[in-house]
C-alpha cells in the first residue's frame, strides 16, 4: 500500500520570538516494511540549522526561529510504500543495547499502579502474552480523547482509567518492562478509515519478543500494526519520540495549529 | 620526625634521609626559620592578591577563601616519576578504550567481565552518548588520577576523575610562588617543569577539532559562572592558553555551529573545554532547567560540528562501582597486567561484601559511590561509636550507594609549622592530557596535605592545603 | 572580543569612575560643611542629588544629616552608587573580564577591593574621612596608573576608555545640572570674585580649582567656570573633553569596518550640536536646557553600545 501524507505545523505567537530552536523527529524511518519513495521538510519562518541520526535512528533535525518572527510553520511531505508484516519490525539493531530498553523513564515509572495491572493480567513475557497485556490495558483504561494531560505518567493514568493512545502507550512500555520485556515507544502516522483529515500522530508500543525481535501493539486500536501505519521515531517514551520539542526566549502567548492528511494513493 | 607506622617520604620508614631531599635539606639546614615564616606569609598574601581563591558552595561571593600553602615542597625523583608515569597512562588508554566500547559494542560486558547492572543501572550512563564516536576516538582530554603513596615507589589510585578534574591552577601557582620565593631552591635543585601545561592544553583540545575544520581551530573554555567554585581555575586556564572564557549564554547555534557572541556577531567554536557537568550541559537535551548550558549543542556534537572536552558521558569511567572493577577493566583493554594497583574495595551492593563491611567498620572507609569532595564519608579508626551507629544505618537502608575500603597508612611529607618540620598526610593529583598525538603527564601534580595532625582528609574544603610538587631530573 | 566582555570592561570602568566620583563629591560636601558659617545641611542635598542618590537616600531616611549622608554615600549597600558599591561591582566585573586585564590590573582592582572593604567595614567618623578618602583615591589611581601603564591599546582598552569617560562626562553634567542656577549670568550680582561658594563647591567637586585658577586666574566668573567646565578640551572633566575621547575610542572600533556604527553618528551628534559651538551659544540656548540635552543623549549613547557591540544579545 502506498500512503501521501502532508503534516503542517504552524506556531504562532502574541510577542516575537528572540531566540529560539526546535528539535524535529519527523521524518518515518526506511526499514523493510515501509520504504520512504519521497520525504521532505519546509521551514517558513525559520532555518534548518542541522540534522544527525540520535541513539534510537531517529533523523533528528535543529531548526531555529528567524529572529524575531512571530510565526514558525513546519510542512514535512511525502509518500511511504508500506509492505504488511503483522506488525513484526524484526531484529534489534545496535548500538543501543537492548537492555536500555528496560530502563523506567519519568513517563513510565513502575510503582504501585503498573505492578498491580501486571498482576492482575497475569501475561506471559511470550508473543502471546504481549496480546493479552495489550488487551488488559485497554480493558482497564478507557480510551478517551481529551481525558489526559500531556505530561501523565503511565501512573497517572492507571489512576484516571482513562487516557489516550500516549497514555495507553506508556502503560504498556511501563508493564512489559517491569515483566523484563524490552519495550519503546513508537510516534507515527495512522491512516484512518473515514477521514483524510486529523489533527494528531498516533502512538503506540513495540516490544522486544524472543524469537522475532521487535513487534509493534497498537493498545488503543486493539490490533497490531498493518500497512495503515508509518513508524517515525522511537525512544523510551513520549519525551524521546516526540515529533517536538524546543526552547526558546521571548514569543509568549503561543497558539499551535496541527494540520496532518494520511490518503491512500 | 618520622612516624614509625607511616612511611615519610622525606625520611624513609627507617629515619634515613631519602636521595631525592638531599639537596633541600642541606638548604633547609642553612634557613633561618623566621626567614622562612615571612616567606610563608608572603606566599599568603601572594595568593590573596592575585585572587587564587574558591568559593565555598552554598556561600556568596563574599566567602572567598584561599587554600592553604605549605612552602615545602614534596620531592620525587625521577625514576619514581618514570615507572608512576607508565601505570598512569596504561589506565588512561584503558579508560578511552573503556568509554568507546560502553557507548558502542559494550564488549566488556559481552565478555562477562563487569556486570551488566554496572552500566545500566548508572545514573553516568548517558545514552545520548551511543554510537557517538569523538574525533581521533578521544572522550576524555583531561584526566586527573588520585593517588597515595603508601612505601617508596608504592603508589595506589585512590580516585579516577574523568569528568572535569579540578586544581590544575594550583600546581602551576604553586610552582610560579615557589619560582619567586625561593629562586635559589631552583638552581640547586633540577626540578622537571609543569609551565608548559597551558600550552599543552591549547594544543591537544586543538588537535581534537572537528574535521574539515581551520588550522587554527577556536578553542574555548565554558564556566558555569563567576559564583562557581572553581571560578578562578576557569579564568586562569583560559587567560593561560590564550582562548575566550564564555559561560552558556554567550553560546547559541548559529548556521549549524555552536557560536560565540562576540562584539562584531557570532563565532563559531571548534573546541569546547567544559567546566559545567554533563546534566547542566544542554537544556534541549538533559536538564531543562539548566541556566548554565548551550541548548542545542548536543545537537551540533552529534552532528559533528564541535568537539567537547571532555565528552558527555565520561563520568561512567570514574564512578566509584566502576573503579572497583579497574583492573579488570585494564586488562581487558590493554591485554597488560594494571601497573597501578587499586585499593581493594567492597562493593556493599553484594550482600557478602556488605556482611565484611558491616563487621569491620570500625577500620574501613566508607564513601558514597556518587559523592566528592570528602563529603558523606565515614572514616572508621577516627570516628567515634555515636558516628559509626548512625553511618551503620544509612548503609543497611541504601548498601548500593557505599562502597568501603581498608584505611591504608598515607605517607606523609614534611611542612612547616611554628615547631619546624613535621610529618602530615598527604595524596597526589597527577593531570593527564591525551590528544590524538598521545597521552601527556604533566611532572608533578597538585599534592593535597591534611593540616591536621593525623588527620587523613586532605580536601580543601575540610581544612586540607597544597604544596608544590617537584619530580627532579636524575 | 566577547559582548560580554565588552560590557563587563565598560562596567569596571564605569564603577571605578563613579566610585571615585562619590568619593569626591563626599570630600567636596565635607569641606564646603566644615568652611561655612551657616548650618551645611542643605549642601548634602544637592550632593545627594550630584551624585544620583538623594531619591533613594529619601525612601529610607526622613531627614537629611550630614553624618547619614556620608554613610549612604560611601558604604550603603542599599545604595548601588556608594564607594564601597561600586567598587564591589567594579571587581565583581574584573572577574568576569579577567581574561582580558593584565595581572597587574587584575592585582591592583583586587587590592582596592581589599582595600575598600577593609577601611569602610565600619561607620567612618569625621577625623578619620580624610584618610578613608585619600586611600580610596589613591587605589582608584592605582588601577588607572596599571591599566595605562600595562593594558595593550586595543579594543580591550577602547571599552574602559569609553566606560571611565562616559561616566565622567555624566558625573560632570549631573553636577552642572544640580547646580547650573548658580552659573547663571542673573545669579553673578550674587558674588563676583571666586570666593562664592557655591562656585568653589562646583570646582572642588570636578577636581578643577587649580587648574581654573591657572588658567583664568582670579578674577574670572561662572560664565568662565561654565566655558572651562562645558567646552574646555583640555580639562579632563570636561563635556567635551570627555565626549571627544568618546568619539576617539569609538572610532578605533569601527576602523575597518564598512557598516555604519550608530552610538558613533550620535556621539558625533552630540558634539556637533552641544559642544562646538562658544560659550554664548550655550547660555542663548539656555544652560539648563543644554545640560539636559546632553544627559539625555548620553543615556542614549550608553544605550545604543549595549546594542551595536551585542554586550547583551
Amino acid at each position: 500500500m502506498r500512503l501521501k501524507i502532508r503534516h503542517t505545523t504552524r506556531y504562532r505567537f502574541e510577542t516575537p520570538v528572540k531566540y529560539g530552536l526546535q528539535q524535529l523527529r519527523k521524518t518515518p524511518k526506511s526499514s523493510h516494511q515501509q520504504s520512504i519513495l519521497s520525504w521532505r521538510t519546509k521551514v517558513e519562518n525559520g532555518r534548518k540549522e542541522l540534522s544527525f541520526e540520535d541513539y534510537h535512528h531517529n533523523t533528528t533535525e535543529l531548526i531555529s526561529f528567524a529572529p524575531g518572527a512571530t510565526d514558525l510553520s513546519v510542512i514535512s511531505e511525502g509518500e511511504i510504500e508500506l509492505t504488511d508484516t503483522g506488525g513484526i519490525v524484526g531484529a534489534h539493531r545496535g548500538p543501543a543495547p537492548l537492555w536500555l530498553y528496560l530502563r523506567d523513564t519519568a513517563h513510565t515509572r513502575i510503582k504501585t499502579g503498573v505492578r498491580g495491572l501486571v498482576r492482575s493480567i497475569g501475561a506471559s513475557p511470550d508473543l502471546e502474552g504481549m496480546h493479552r497485556l495489550a488487551a488488559g490495558i485497554r480493558e482497564a483504561v478507557t480510551y478517551e480523547i481529551g481525558a489526559s494531560e500531556p505530561n501523565w505518567s503511565a501512573e497517572d493514568a492507571i489512576a484516571a482509567e482513562r487516557g489516550v493512545c500516549q497514555d495507553h502507550t506508556h502503560i504498556f512500555l511501563a508493564c512489559a518492562r517491569d515483566m523484563q520485556v524490552p519495550a519503546r515507544y513508537v510516534s507515527g502516522y495512522l491512516m484512518l478509515d473515514d477521514t483524510t483529515a486529523q489533527d494528531a500522530m498516533h502512538a503506540w508500543a513495540e516490544a522486544h519478543v524472543d524469537g522475532l525481535g521487535w513487534v509493534g501493539f497498537d493498545v488503543s486500536n486493539g490490533i497490531s500494526p498493518d500497512t495503515r501505519y508509518v513508524r517515525v521515531a522511537t525512544g523510551l517514551d513520549y519525551a524521546e519520540a516526540s515529533p517536538v520539542s524546543g526552547t526558546r526566549i521571548g514569543g509568549t502567548g503561543e497558539t499551535l495549529e496541527v494540520q496532518i492528511d494520511v490518503a491512500q494513493q | 620526625m618520622n612516624d614509625i607506622e607511616n612511611f615519610d617520604e622525606m625520611w624513609g620508614h627507617d629515619g634515613a634521609l631519602r636521595p631525592a631531599y638531599r639537596k633541600f635539606h642541606d638548604w633547609f639546614g642553612e634557613e633561618n626559620p623566621s626567614r622562612l615564616r615571612a616567606k610563608q606569609r608572603e606566599a599568603e598574601e601572594l595568593f590573596r592578591l592575585t585572587g587564587i581563591t574558591f568559593n565555598v558552595y552554598g556561600r556568596a561571593e563574599a566567602e572567598e577563601r584561599l587554600i592553604p600553602f605549605d612552602i615545602i615542597p614534596r620531592i620525587i625523583s625521577g625514576a619514581e616519576w618514570l615507572r608512576l608515569t607508565r601505570g598512569i597512562e596504561q589506565r588512561v588508554r584503558a579508560i578511552n578504550a573503556f568509554l568507546h566500547d560502553i557507548y558502542h559494542g559494550q564488549e566488556i560486558i559481552k565478555a562477562g567481565r563487569i556486570p551488566q547492572e554496572m552500566i545500566s543501572r548508572n545514573d553516568a550512563f548517558v545514552p545520548q552518548m551511543i554510537g557517538v564516536s569523538p574525533p581521533g576516538g578521544i572522550y576524555t582530554h583531561i584526566v586527573g588520577i588520585d593517588l597515595v603513596c603508601t612505601g617508596a615507589g608504592e603508589f595506589y589510585v585512590l580516585e579516577d576523575n574523568a569528568r572535569t578534574p579540578s586544581g590544575v591552577s594550583y600546581m602551576l601557582e604553586n610552582r610560579e610562588t615557589m619560582l619567586q620565593m625561593f629562586p635559589e631552591l631552583f638552581s640547586q635543585n633540577r626540578v622537571q617543569p609543569v609551565q608548559n601545561y597551558p600550552t599543552d592544553l591549547r594544543r591537544s583540545l586543538a588537535a581534537c577539532a572537528p574535521s574539515g575544520g581551520t588550522d587554527t581551530p577556536v578553542v574555548a573554555v565554558l564556566t558555569p559562572g563567576i559564583y562557581n567554585s572553581a571560578y578562578f581555575e576557569h579564568a586562569f586556564l583560559a587567560d593561560q592558553m590564550g582562548v575566550e572564557l564564555v559561560e552558556g549564554n554567550d553560546l547559541r547555534v548559529v548556521d549549524g555551529r555552536v557560536a560565540m557572541r562576540t562584539t562584531g556577531g557570532y563565532k563559531p567554536v571548534d573546541v569546547l573545554y567544559r567546566r559545567v557537568d554533563d546534566d547542566f550541559l544542554d537544556p534541549l537535551n538533559f536538564n531543562p532547567e539548566s541556566q548554565l548550558g548551550v541548548p542545542g549543542i548536543m545537537d551540533v556534537y552529534r552532528a559533528g560540528g564541535i568537539t567537547i572536552a571532555n565528552a558527555p558521558g565520561t563520568g561512567i569511567a570514574d564512578d566509584k562501582a566502576v573503579y572497583s572493577y579497574m583492573p579488570e577493566i585494564v586488562e581487558f583493554y590493554t591485554g597488560e597486567r594494571p601497573l597501578l594497583q587499586n585499593v581493594p574495595t567492597w562493593r556493599c551492593s553484594d550482600p557478602e561484601q556488605l556482611a565484611h563491611v558491616l563487621d569491620n567498620l570500625g577500620d574501613l572507609v566508607v564513601k558514597e559511590v556518587h559523592g566528592s569532595g570528602g563529603y558523606g564519608m565515614l572514616i572508621g579508626p577516627t570516628a567515634t561509636r555515636k558516628e559509626i551507629a548512625v553511618f551503620r544505618k544509612k548503609l543497611m537502608a541504601r548498601p548500593g550507594n557505599y562502597i568501603a575500603q581498608p584505611t591504608l597508612s598515607l605517607s606523609t611529607v614534611p611542612i612547616f609549622s611554628r615547631t619546624g618540620l613535621v610529618p602530615r598526610h598527604v595524596d597526589l593529583r597527577p593531570f593527564v592530557l591525551v590528544s590524538p598525538e598521545g597521552i601527556k603527564v604533566t611532572p608533578g601534580g597538585l599534592t593535597r596535605v591534611a593540616l591536621k595532625k593525623g588527620s587523613l582528609v586532605v580536601n580543601s574544603s575540610q581544612g586540607g592545603g597544597t604544596k608544590d610538587t617537584w619530580v627532579l631530573e636524575d | 572580543m566577547l559582548g560580554k566582555t565588552a560590557n563587563g570592561l565598560f562596567w569596571m570602568y564605569r564603577y571605578l569612575e563613579r566610585a571615585e566620583n562619590t568619593a569626591r563629591l563626599i570630600e567636596t560636601g565635607q569641606r564646603i560643611a566644615l568652611t561655612r558659617l551657616t548650618d551645611g545641611e542643605g549642601e548634602w542635598v544637592s550632593v545627594l542629588q550630584s551624585a544620583g542618590a538623594l531619591e533613594a537616600f529619601q525612601a529610607e531616611n526622613d531627614t537629611v544629616t550630614k553624618e547619614a549622608a556620608i554613610d549612604w554615600l560611601l558604604r550603603s549597600r542599599a545604595n548601588p552608587s556608594s564607594v564601597l558599591s561600586c567598587i564591589e561591582a567594579a571587581r565583581h566585573n574584573a572577574k568576569m573580564v579577567r581574561t582580558a586585564l593584565t595581572g597587574e590590573v587584575w592585582e591592583a582592582v583586587n587590592a582596592t577591593y581589599m582595600k575598600t572593604r577593609e577601611v569602610l567595614a565600619r561607620k567612618v567618623s569625621e577625623r578619620d574621612l580624610p584618610a578613608v578618602l585619600g586611600a580610596i583615591r589613591q587605589q582608584t589611581a592605582l588601577v588607572r596608573g596599571m591599566t595605562h601603564g600595562t593594558m595593550l591599546r586595543n579594543e580591550i582598552y577602547d571599552f574602559a576608555r569609553i566606560g571611565t569617560f562616559l561616566e565622567r562626562a555624566d558625573n560632570t553634567a549631573r553636577i552642572l545640572d544640580v547646580k547650573y542656577y548658580v552659573l547663571l549670568p542673573s545669579a553673578s550680582s550674587v558674588g563676583t570674585s571666586l570666593d562664592n561658594v557655591q562656585w568653589e563647591t562646583i570646582l572642588r567637586s570636578v577636581s578643577a580649582r587649580g587648574g581654573f585658577r591657572m588658567e583664568y586666574g582670579a578674577g574670572a566668573g561662572p560664565r568662565e567656570i561654565t566655558e572651562f567646565l562645558v567646552l574646555d578640551r583640555r580639562m579632563p572633566r570636561s563635556l567635551a573633553f570627555c565626549v571627544g575621547k568618546m568619539r576617539d575610542n569609538l572610532r578605533y572600533l569601527h576602523k575597518g569596518k564598512r557598516t555604519p556604527l550608530p552610538s558613533l553618528k550620535q556621539v558625533d551628534q552630540l558634539e556637533r550640536l552641544y559642544l562646538s559651538h562658544d560659550i554664548s551659544a550655550v547660555f542663548e540656548f539656555g544652560l539648563h536646557e543644554c545640560i539636559q540635552q546632553i544627559l539625555d543623549h548620553l543615556g542614549q549613547i550608553a544605550r545604543q553600545i549595549e546594542i551595536d557591540f551585542r554586550f547583551y544579545e
